[in-house]
C-alpha cells in the first residue's frame, strides 16, 4: 500500500463525504428545527440536477445552470412548506413521512413525464476537464478537487452563520429546544420556511454541481437520501457539525470498505451506523 | 388502547369480512374470466394485511417505528427457500414453527440491539438492519443472490399421511390466508387485552411513566418486536408459498416503507386499520395502474390527500362516524 | 372439441364450484370463440423507474414489427395489455400473473429486468404460456429454468462477454482487470470473459464487485492504477455506464483499453462524450450496422416515433417477427401450442443485428459484433465470434 495510493483513497473518501454533507446538512436542518422528517429530500437532489442539465443545455453553461436552479429549488421548497408541510407541525411524525413519501412518488413521475425517461449527462466543464498527475497511472480529476472545495467553503460558511449570527441563534434554539423559538417572539412560520428551502436549495445546489460527475436519471434521489440519513443519525439530528463528521466518517468508510473488504462493501456503511447507534444512541452530537 | 370496538363498526367490519371469505362464491359470478387472478391478487393483498397487523403492534401500539420490518417478512420467505429440498415439498408442520422460530429469533437479536435507541433514531437503526438483511441476501450465494430463488414444491399440509389442505389449490390457500389473517388479528386483539397488552400500549403513550411504575418497558419491546417479526416471517412465509419465488426485494426499505404507509393510511393503533389500509393501497395502485401509465402521480396525490384529509387514518374515520373517538394514541 | 372445453368450463363456473387449477395440468383455455378473437400479448416491461426508456423502446420495437406486416397476428387482430413490472423482482410473479391468470393473454413478451424474468419464468412454466424474454440476459432462464415455451429474442450475459476475451488476447493483452455490480447480470458477463480469457492464456489481475446499483467507483479506479492491468474489462449499464465511462476518463486511465457488453456504451455515447472515445465493446447488435435491414428499421422507427431506435428497440422488433413467423404457421390458431411452438423453434428472424435462429434452449444463436468508439461514433470493426450460441448449461430441453 503506498503513500500515493492512500492518499488519493483519503482524497476519494473526502470528497464523497463533502457531497454527501451537502445534501444531509439540509436534511439535519430541516429536522432539528422544524421536526420534519422529509422523505422528500433526496427528490430536491434530484430536482437540482435536472434543472443543471436542462440549464446547462438551454444556456451552454454549466455554472450559470447551477446559480439558476438554486433559486428554483428554493422556490419551489418553499411553496411546498407553505401549501403542504405547514399543515403538518402539530401532527405526528408519522403524518409527515406518509406526506413526503407521496411527494417522492409526485417528484419522481412529474421529472420522468418532463424530462423523459432516459440516462442523461452533463460534460465536465472545459475549464475544469483536466486532471492533477500524481505517479505515472495515479491521478486526480480536477472537478472533484473543485467540488470538494466548492463543499468545504460552504461548510464552513454554513459554521459561521450557525455560530455567529441571530439566524445561527434561531436555528440552534430550534435544534435544541423548538417551543423555544416560538417563546422567543421569532416569526416561526417565516423562519420555517426559509429553512425549508434552504434545505431544498442545498440539496439542489449538491445535485447540480455533481451533474459532471454522475448521472441523472428517474430516481436517482432515493439512495442519496437513504446515506443522508444514515449521515444525519450518525452525527445526531439537528447537528451541523454532526452532520459534518459524520459523512466524512461515511465517505471514508464506504471508499476504504470497498477497497479492503470488497465482500461486504454493502455492509460497511451500515454496519458503521449500526456501531456508532449502540454506542451513542443518539449519535455522535446530539 | 381500547380493544371494544363500536357496535356499528363491528357489524360493518364483520360484513366486509363475508363478503371476502364468499369471494369464491360470488367472484366467478361478478368477474367471469378475471375471478382467478382476482382470487390470487386478493390472497396477496391478504398477505400484505398480515405484515401490516404485525407491524401495528410495533408502531401503532408500542409507538416503535420500524423502517425495517420487511427485513423479517423477506427473511420468512427465504427461510421456507432453504427449508425446502429442491424437488420435494416441506412439511407445513416442519417448516411453518422453524421460519416463526427463527425469524423470532433474528428479531430478538435485532430488537435487542435496536431498542436502545427512540424516536428517529430507532426509525434509522431499524433500516440500517434491513438494509444489512437485503444485502445478505442479495450478495451471497446462500439463495440464488440477486436473481432470488425458488421454491419449485408447495408444503403439504398432512395428518397421519392424508392431505389436509392442498396449497397447490389457489381457492384452497386463499382460505389458509384468510384463516391466518383472522388468526393473527384475534391474537393481536387477546395479545392487547391482557395485561402485556396494556402496558405495552401504556409505553407507547408515555414510557417514562410506565418505568416509574415499576416495568421494564426495554423488556416489553423486545417481547413485543420479536412477536412482530415472527407474525411478518409468517406472512414472509405464506407470500414464498404463494408464488413459489423469493428475491431480495422482500426485505428491501422501499418494502418497509410501502407496509409503513398502509398502517399509517388505515389508521395504526386499531389494527383493523392496517388491513382496511392494506386493502385500500394495493387496489388503488392495482386501478390506477390500469387507467394511466403515469399511476404513480395520482398514487402520490391520493396518499397526500389522505394524509390532509384524515389525519388518523380511515379508521379514525370510520371510528368518528360510529360516534367513538379514536383513542391509543 | 376446444367448444366442449370452454362450455364445460363456463359452467363449471356458472355453478360456483371452481376447483382452481393445479400447477400444470390445466391447458389455458380459449372459451369457445375460435380465431376470429383477437389476439392478446401481454407486455411485462418496466414503464417507470429507471429502466422505463428500455421498456418503452421494446414495446415500440416489437409494435413496429407487427404494424409493418399488416398488424396482425396469424390474420387476427391484436390486443395489447402493458403492465408496469416497475424493476421489482418482489412483484415479478404477481406482474406476470396478471397478464396470465388476469388477462388471459396468449403471449407475454418482457422484461428488462434478470431479476424480474426469473419470477416470470417460474409463473409461466407452470401455465406454459408462451412468453418470449426480450431483454433480460439471465442465462437461467434459457439455462437450468429452460421451458419449451419459453424464447428469448435478446442474448444471454455470456454471449455478450465471451467473445471479448479473444479480442484480448489477440490484442496482446495478459493482465485484465474485471469489473462489474455485485447483481446476476453482470457477475455472468464478467464470468463468461474471464473463462475464455483464462482459457487464451491470459490472467485476471482482479476481479472487483461493486454493490447494485451504487454508481460510486472512485475508491475502485484508484485501485485499477495501482494494478496497472493491460486492460479493464468492466459490466454497466444505464446510468451506471455513462458514470463509469466518465469517472475512467476523469481518473487519468484512457491508456489502458477499456473492454465490456456493449450496454457500457450503448444509449449514453452522446452523454458519455468524449470520455467514451477508444472504449471497445462487443454486443449482438450496433446502431452502425451497414446492412439494408438495419437501415431500413432504423427508418421506419424514426419515422414512427421520432427517435433513434437501440438494441432494446431490435429486440422487441424481433419478438414482433418471432411471433409473427409462428402464428402464420399455424394460421392464428394460438391452441395449437405443440405446433407453434414447433414453428418458432425452426423460425429464421431476419434481424436488424442480421439473420439468427434459435437455439435448442430457444437462445438465439448470432453473431457477436465487435464495436469501437471513434470520433463519438459507435464503429463496427468487424465480427468477433460467428453464429455464437450461449452453452446452455443445465438445459435439458432438445
Amino acid at each position: 500500500m503506498d503513500f500515493w495510493f492512500f492518499l488519493i483513497q483519503v482524497l476519494n473518501g473526502v470528497q464523497y463525504g463533502l457531497l454527501l454533507f451537502l445534501v444531509a446538512s439540509g436534511l439535519t436542518l430541516i429536522f432539528g428545527i422544524m421536526g420534519i422528517i422529509n422523505l422528500a429530500h433526496g427528490a430536491f437532489y434530484m430536482l437540482g440536477a435536472y434543472l443543471a442539465y436542462w440549464l446547462a443545455r438551454t444556456t451552454g453553461s454549466l455554472s450559470a445552470a447551477v446559480l439558476l436552479s438554486l433559486p428554483i429549488a428554493a422556490a419551489i421548497g418553499y411553496a411546498i412548506e407553505a401549501l403542504l408541510v405547514r399543515t403538518l407541525y402539530r401532527r405526528d411524525h408519522l403524518d409527515q413521512v406518509l406526506l413526503t413519501y407521496g411527494l417522492i412518488l409526485i417528484f419522481n413521475e412529474a421529472t420522468r413525464m418532463t424530462w423523459g425517461a432516459d440516462v442523461h449527462g452533463v460534460p465536465v466543464p472545459e475549464a475544469l476537464n483536466w486532471s492533477i498527475k500524481l505517479t505515472d497511472t495515479l491521478s486526480y480529476p480536477a472537478y472533484r478537487l473543485m467540488l470538494s472545495g466548492v463543499c468545504a467553503v460552504l461548510a464552513v460558511g454554513m459554521y459561521l452563520v450557525i455560530s455567529r449570527t441571530r439566524f445561527g441563534m434561531w436555528v440552534r434554539a430550534g435544534a435544541s429546544n423548538r417551543d423555544m423559538v416560538a417563546a422567543l417572539g421569532i416569526n416561526v412560520k417565516l423562519l420555517f420556511g426559509v429553512v425549508f428551502a434552504i434545505g431544498a436549495a442545498l440539496a439542489g445546489l449538491a445535485g447540480a454541481i455533481s451533474t459532471p460527475i454522475t448521472s441523472v436519471a428517474p430516481g436517482m434521489g432515493d439512495s442519496v437520501l437513504i446515506l443522508c440519513f444514515v449521515v444525519v443519525v450518525i452525527g445526531g439530528v439537528g447537528s451541523i457539525k454532526g452532520a459534518f463528521l459524520g459523512a466524512m466518517l461515511i465517505g471514508l468508510a464506504d471508499t476504504f470498505g470497498k477497497v479492503f473488504v470488497p465482500d461486504f462493501a454493502s455492509f460497511t456503511v451500515y454496519g458503521v451506523m449500526a456501531a456508532v447507534l449502540l454506542w451513542k444512541p443518539r449519535g455522535l452530537f446530539a | 388502547m381500547n380493544t371494544v370496538l363500536p357496535r356499528r363498526l363491528t357489524i360493518a367490519l364483520l360484513l366486509l369480512l363475508a363478503g371476502l371469505a364468499l369471494f369464491p362464491a360470488w367472484g366467478p359470478l361478478a368477474f367471469a374470466a378475471k375471478y382467478t387472478f382476482l382470487l390470487q391478487k386478493l390472497t396477496g393483498i391478504m398477505i400484505l394485511a398480515i405484515l401490516a397487523l404485525s407491524l401495528d403492534l410495533l408502531v401503532g401500539v408500542a409507538g416503535l417505528v420500524s423502517l425495517g420490518h420487511a427485513a423479517f417478512f423477506g427473511l420468512g420467505g427465504y427461510m421456507l427457500a432453504l427449508l425446502s429440498p429442491q424437488y420435494e415439498a416441506a412439511s407445513l408442520w416442519v417448516a411453518l414453527p422453524a421460519t416463526m422460530g427463527a425469524v423470532a429469533l433474528a428479531a430478538l437479536v435485532v430488537g435487542f440491539l435496536a431498542i436502545r435507541t427512540a424516536g428517529i433514531y430507532f426509525i434509522m437503526v431499524t433500516l440500517a438492519f434491513g438494509q444489512m438483511g437485503y444485502y445478505f441476501f442479495n450478495d451471497s450465494k446462500l439463495a440464488g443472490g440477486s436473481d432470488g430463488a425458488y421454491i419449485y414444491v408447495k408444503p403439504t399440509v398432512e395428518a397421519f399421511g392424508t392431505t389436509l389442505v392442498n396449497l397447490e389449490s389457489k381457492q384452497a390457500f386463499f382460505f389458509v390466508v384468510l384463516g391466518c389473517l383472522v388468526a393473527v388479528y384475534l391474537l393481536l386483539r387477546v395479545v392487547l387485552a391482557s395485561p402485556f397488552g396494556r402496558v405495552l400500549a401504556a409505553i407507547g403513550v408515555n414510557e417514562g411513566r410506565v418505568r416509574g411504575l415499576g416495568f421494564d418497558p426495554a423488556v416489553y419491546k423486545l417481547v413485543a418486536f420479536a412477536l412482530a417479526g415472527a407474525l411478518a416471517g409468517l406472512a414472509g412465509f405464506l407470500a414464498a408459498t404463494q408464488y413459489g419465488f423469493v428475491s431480495p426485494a422482500m426485505l428491501g426499505w422501499h418494502q418497509s416503507g410501502h407496509v409503513l404507509v398502509m398502517v399509517i393510511l388505515g389508521g395504526m393503533g386499531t389494527l383493523f386499520g392496517p388491513i382496511l389500509g392494506a386493502f385500500i393501497l394495493e387496489l388503488a395502485h392495482f386501478g390506477l395502474e390500469a387507467v394511466t401509465e403515469h399511476w404513480l402521480l395520482p398514487m402520490g396525490m391520493l396518499v397526500i390527500a389522505i394524509v390532509l384529509a384524515l389525519p388518523k387514518g380511515v379508521a379514525g374515520l370510520l371510528l368518528q362516524w360510529c360516534g367513538k373517538k379514536g383513542d391509543g394514541e | 372439441m376446444e367448444n366442449m372445453k370452454g362450455i364445460s368450463r363456463r359452467t363449471v363456473l356458472r355453478a360456483g364450484a371452481v376447483v382452481a387449477a393445479g400447477a400444470g395440468g390445466f391447458v389455458p383455455t380459449r372459451f369457445a370463440i375460435g380465431n376470429t378473437a383477437k389476439v392478446k400479448v401481454g407486455f411485462l416491461l418496466p414503464y417507470s423507474g429507471t429502466y422505463a426508456g428500455l421498456g418503452e423502446a421494446v414495446t415500440n420495437g416489437f409494435k413496429l414489427a407487427l404494424e409493418e406486416r399488416g398488424g396482425k397476428l396469424g390474420g387476427r387482430d391484436i390486443q395489447f395489455i402493458a403492465v408496469d413490472d416497475e424493476s421489482n423482482p418482489a412483484k415479478g410473479p404477481e406482474n406476470t400473473n396478471k397478464l396470465v391468470t388476469g388477462e388471459n393473454v396468449d403471449f407475454v413478451v418482457g422484461p428488462v429486468h434478470s431479476g424480474v424474468a426469473m419470477g416470470m419464468v417460474k409463473v409461466v412454466r407452470e401455465t406454459g404460456t408462451i412468453t418470449v424474454i426480450a431483454n433480460a440476459g439471465a442465462g437461467a432462464a434459457t439455462g437450468p429454468l429452460c421451458a419449451p415455451n419459453i424464447f428469448r429474442t435478446s442474448f444471454t450475459n455470456w454471449q455478450t462477454a465471451y467473445p471479448m476475451a479473444k479480442v484480448a488476447a489477440e490484442r496482446g493483452m495478459k493482465n485484465v482487470v474485471t469489473m462489474s455490480w455485485k447483481y446476476a447480470a453482470g457477475e455472468e458477463a464478467v464470468a463468461g470473459f474471464e473463462q475464455g480469457f483464462t482459457k487464451a492464456g491470459g490472467k485476471i489481475a482482479k476481479q472487483i464487485l461493486v454493490p447494485f446499483p451504487q454508481e460510486e467507483f472512485q475508491a475502485n479506479l484508484t485501485e485499477i492504477a495501482a494494478l496497472k492491468p493491460d486492460g479493464v474489462f468492466v459490466f454497466f449499464a444505464g446510468s451506471g455506464a455513462l458514470k463509469f465511462v466518465k469517472d475512467y476518463a476523469a481518473a487519468g486511465l484512457k491508456s489502458i483499453p477499456l473492454m465490456g457488453p456493449g450496454f457500457l456504451t450503448d444509449g449514453v455515447l452522446k452523454e458519455q462524450g468524449a470520455a467514451a472515445e477508444g472504449v471497445l465493446t462487443t454486443l449482438h447488435y450496433a446502431d452502425a450496422l451497414d446492412t439494408s435491414e438495419n437501415k431500413a428499421f432504423r427508418g421506419a422507427y424514426r419515422k414512427a416515433f421520432s427517435k433513434e431506435a437501440d438494441v432494446y428497440a431490435v429486440q422487441g422488433y424481433d419478438a414482433g417477427q418471432l411471433l409473427f413467423q409462428g402464428m402464420g404457421t399455424v394460421k392464428g390458431d394460438s391452441a395449437a401450442k405443440a405446433d407453434l411452438i414447433a414453428a418458432m423453434e425452426t423460425a429464421v428472424i431476419k434481424s436488424p443485428r442480421g439473420t439468427f435462429t434459435l437455439s435448442k434452449a430457444h437462445n438465439p444463436v448470432q453473431d457477436i459484433y465487435l464495436r469501437q468508439v471513434k470520433g463519438g461514433q459507435e464503429v463496427v470493426l468487424g465480427v468477433a465470434e460467428k453464429a455464437l450460441a450461449d452453452p446452455a448449461i443445465g438445459c435439458k430441453m432438445g
